[in-house]
């Protein structure tokens, strides 16, 4: 038997005037497993991430959130979710604690319950020395971790993270991922928005390419890299004529190529009858799938 | 015998159906704001009281010195309760147009709230009764000064807070649909200079309106401010009747109009 749904999007469709930002979006996400949507800025994640909470309504399909109608009953979805927007909207002028209180508050929690749980969340948050601390005074790793553990204070059985590390250093960012994966073993359902490649191999049971408002491709890392890019690619380096002739060479013996800017990536390679270009070999990575898929032109 | 067993949901926890307006959520937003305005109660407090503080010293002996007495009151004590209206306005309507605006524009405060469980309606109610609990407070200021220079005690003052309440929550409303509506914090210009000033003008504040054009007349009959005024007015020095009814009518009228008004235009700006 399949694992109950936490999130189940069909056929969701929203515009915005001319523009239709999410156009027949089909999304399904496990309880307890981690989904990443993956896509190219203006692919629709984000309008994505806010018909979730009902902070955008769609025009058609249908929406579940913890087995709740959307929009109709979006405030008990709400209720048993935590949310980390892409922008850090915290209350600059109150303390990190006062923070946390506020959102025992907005989460309904009881009398006896707020001290506990902004103990926790300050322990998740690795912040309990600042807890008096002004949230202007945080770096931006601090506040990060604090916008995470706000979205904690009431033990939600689902997370939605939009761009979860979207302009953090390489160390941030890895902090962030011990997390976040932490909140996944214990069984706690995650649907995170990111355009980190890395980010979403590292944390993702399974990913969903998104490009113009359309899921393209859905699956695990592994199976996406298997299924579209092959086990192997050769990497071409050399001046841009030399690298235009690589790309048609490989297109006329039927292989896929990207461009990485600097080079010419010829995928596929197990599936190559004949000769290969000679280059830097490298197992494929879920980077060619996201651009085979999205396309390399920047919109 | 049957036994009926409830039917098994993924998790157990009683799923109760949220409904409209419910307390929790309106105390969730209103915490939000009590603990923030411990970290800026001076600067409010201060524009707040301080300004219609000043308008009253101004007039009252300015003026004061040139015309000892108003509508049978002593012109420090007309000014005085006159300008309670004055100080609720100023601390309803301009917070509610530029905390709103930075709320939702700047701060995204209001994408973290209605994140929660929380929506527009609840949290704009919050916002309004927030601000008109300050307004209430604050607009007694003016007249606690005018005491100081004269102004005997009397019951009626007692209910002047509420007053400013019912009148802060009605401009408040209006603050909020105007920070809701307009695309730049620049464009609130229009609105003090075309509506605030002259309703704050028109209004009996400084001068009773029954010297003024027909025109005029009229249009104080249709400014909240003005019933604000009056209402003050009587509580202090002795209640009118029929005539504090229709006063006490128009600004509950206006309370329930701009309240509407104001999630109708937040909903808009808020959910895409």
């Amino acid at each position: 038997m399949s694992k109950p749904l936490a999130i189940r999007l069909r056929g969701v469709v929203k515009r915005y005037g001319p523009i239709t930002a999410v156009a027949g979006l089909d999304l399904e996400l496990p309880e307890g497993s981690c989904v990443g949507l993956l896509g190219p800025n203006g692919a629709g994640k984000s309008t994505t991430m806010k018909m979730l909470t009902a902070q955008a309504i769609a025009d058609e399909g249908e929406l579940e959130v913890l087995g709740h109608r959307l929009p109709e009953a979006s405030k008990q979805a709400r209720a048993e979710c935590g949310v980390v927007p892409q922008l850090d909207n915290l209350d600059t002028t109150l303390t990190v604690e006062q923070n946390l209180v506020v959102f025992t508050h907005l989460y309904r929690l009881g009398r006896g319950e707020r001290r506990e749980a902004v103990e926790r969340a300050l322990e998740i948050a690795k912040l309990v020395d600042r807890r008096a601390t002004k949230v202007d005074k945080l770096s931006g790793g601090m506040r990060r971790r604090l916008l995470i553990a706000r979205a904690l204070v009431h033990r939600p059985r689902m997370m939605l993270l939009d761009e979860p590390t979207v302009g953090l250093d390489p160390q941030v960012r890895q902090e962030l991922w011990a997390l976040i994966d932490g909140l996944r073993s214990e069984g706690v359902s995650i649907l995170m928005s990111t355009h980190y490649i890395e980010e979403a191999e590292r944390l993702c049971d399974s990913v969903t390419i998104m490009s113009h408002g359309r899921a393209v491709a859905t699956g695990s890392p592994a199976d996406l890299i298997a299924e579209h890019a092959g086990t192997e690619a050769v990497e071409v380096y050399g001046a841009p004529p030399k690298l235009a002739e690589v790309e048609a060479a490989a297109r006329a013996a039927g292989l896929s190529t990207r461009r990485t800017g600097t080079s010419i990536a010829v995928l596929r390679l197990d599936s190559a009858n004949g000769a290969t270009p000679a280059g830097e070999r490298r197992p494929a990575n879920l980077e060619d799938v996201f651009v085979l898929l999205t396309g390399e032109d920047i919109a | 015998m049957t036994r009926t067993v409830a039917p098994m949901t993924p998790d157990a926890r009683p799923r109760r159906r949220l409904g409209r307006l419910e307390r929790p959520a309106l105390a969730g937003v209103l915490v939000r704001e009590i603990i923030n305005f411990s970290s800026y109660w001076r600067s409010s407090a201060f524009s707040s009281t301080v300004e219609p503080t000043i308008y009253l010293l101004a007039f009252g002996f300015g003026f004061g010195s040139l015309v000892a007495t108003v509508g049978g009151y002593p012109y420090v004590e007309f000014v005085g309760t006159g300008t309670v209206a004055t100080a609720v306005l100023f601390s309803s309507a301009f917070p509610a147009m530029f905390s709103t605006y930075v709320k939702a524009e700047f701060q995204r405060t209001y994408d973290a709230i209605l994140a929660a469980p929380v929506d527009t309606e609840e949290l704009v109610t919050a916002e309004m009764l927030w601000i008109a609990i300050r307004a209430g407070t604050f607009g007694c200021t003016p007249m606690l000064v005018a005491m100081v220079f004269g102004l005997d005690p009397s019951w009626g003052m007692l209910t002047v807070p509420l007053i400013g309440f019912i009148a802060g929550f009605g401009w408040a409303g209006f603050g909020t649909t105007i920070a809701a509506a307009m695309k730049s914090i620049e464009n609130f210009n229009y609105v003090i200079s075309a509506v605030l000033t002259p309703l704050f003008l028109v209004a009996g504040t400084f001068f009773p309106i029954d010297q003024l054009p027909a025109w005029a007349r009229t249009l104080a009959q249709l400014n909240p401010l003005y019933h604000c005024v009056e209402l003050v007015r009587d509580a202090v020095f002795g209640w009118e009747g029929a005539a504090d009814l229709v006063h006490l009518a128009v600004l509950i009228g206006f309370g329930l109009l701009t309240w509407r008004l104001a999630i109708w235009r937040m909903t808009v700006r808020l959910i895409d």
